[in-house]
């Protein structure tokens, strides 16, 4: 694998990771419980879709085959994203939306921080901005996580679920492999483990304060990132958000 | 409806105004939530640069059934308003 490939997968790793999560967090638009919650769930989703621009527009340039971040959004099959399976899952109910929100947010701060040191200037910056965002994010997603945890007898058992359900999917997230190994050795991003000792200390504080139990496994549904294998439900995620440009190749406007 | 958040009313100093301004209102469950809230419905296109939240119920209001008492008096004293100074060319557009 050479610096490019792996500079590559680096970087369609980070846009589909908002890419997959702007679109799952956008299904709220129109359904959230209250207005308030529905807007600033849209905002959220904006802000990713537009880190989502960036990075894979930087993804395109590496690739150098004339691809725009539009191409590479609308146009790859499930077998070619590289999120995290963590952002593909279902939403299922608010709470567990949030609690996905803040295992994500927590991780994507972390990262986007020390991504503000790459030797990439283009990561740099684009790390620069949306470590803006990203901060507001998790500022929100955790006040709810601890509001709703520590809130009813109901929501409190909604959110246990949700940390339970999801928990599998946060190990994925600190999985490093030989592309990571190349983007250490080229200082352009960290390795994911690195960020784990800091992520866990964040989530003891946060649950604890939410009255929330984390789970004692440490097993990992792995496959995302890596793009080896995905869950079933990116492709049906797949198949709503890329229809139009499927239908109508070429479609603009 | 007790499960119902509280309404808050925002007010927002934009970016050149010099005063807070009433933009409207929203529910939360607390007044940092409600700070949050209106960062997001109120300033998604850059309105402000400062936000205040007041609950609602904490807002004394005239009534407009008084409506005569406290403002037709002062309907018939225009010479209250700065209208009758003779201002110089010179000055422009006050």
């Amino acid at each position: 694998m050479t610096r490019d490939d792996a500079f590559l997968q680096f970087l369609l790793r980070m846009g589909d990771n908002t890419l997959v999560l702007g679109h799952r967090v956008s299904e709220w638009c129109g359904h959230a419980p209250v207005l308030e919650e529905d807007i600033a769930l849209a905002n959220t989703a904006l802000d990713l879709i537009g880190q989502t621009q960036m990075w894979l527009a930087l993804a395109g340039e590496v690739q150098g085959d004339g691809k725009s971040a539009d191409d590479l959004a609308f146009l790859r099959d499930a077998w070619d994203f590289r999120n995290a399976l963590l952002v593909e899952v279902p939403n299922g109910d608010f709470g567990r939306t949030l609690m996905r929100q803040f295992l994500f947010d927590s991780w994507h701060k972390l990262m986007l921080e020390r991504l503000k040191g790459s030797s990439d200037e283009r990561v740099a910056a684009i790390a620069e901005k949306a470590v803006k965002e990203v901060t507001y994010h998790v500022e929100r997603s955790r006040d709810t996580v601890i509001g709703l945890g520590d809130g009813t007898e109901e929501s409190h058992a909604r959110m246990q679920e949700a940390l339970d359900y999801l928990w599998p999917y946060v190990g994925e997230l600190f999985a490093g492999d030989a592309v990571d190994a190349e983007m250490v050795a080229a200082d352009i991003a960290p390795d994911p483990a690195s960020l784990r000792a800091d992520y866990d200390a964040i989530l003891a504080e946060v649950m604890a304060e939410a009255t929330l139990s984390i789970p004692k496994s440490g097993f990992a549904h792995k496959g995302g990132r890596d793009g080896r294998m995905h869950t079933e439900h990116l492709g049906h995620l797949l198949t709503s958000m890329q229809w139009l440009q499927r239908a109508y190749p070429g479609a603009r406007w | 409806m007790k499960n119902e958040w509280p309404l808050w009313e925002i007010f927002i100093r934009g970016q050149h105004g010099m005063s807070h301004r009433h933009v409207g209102s929203l529910h939360a469950p607390d007044a940092a939530m409600a700070i949050k809230n209106a960062r997001d419905v109120y300033t998604r296109r850059n309105e402000g640069v400062s936000i205040w939240v007041v609950e609602a119920q904490h807002v004394a209001a005239s009534s407009p059934s008084d409506k005569g008492p406290l403002y037709e008096p002062s309907e018939s004293k225009v010479y209250r308003h700065p209208t009758f100074f003779d201002i110089p060319e010179e000055v422009g557009a006050m």
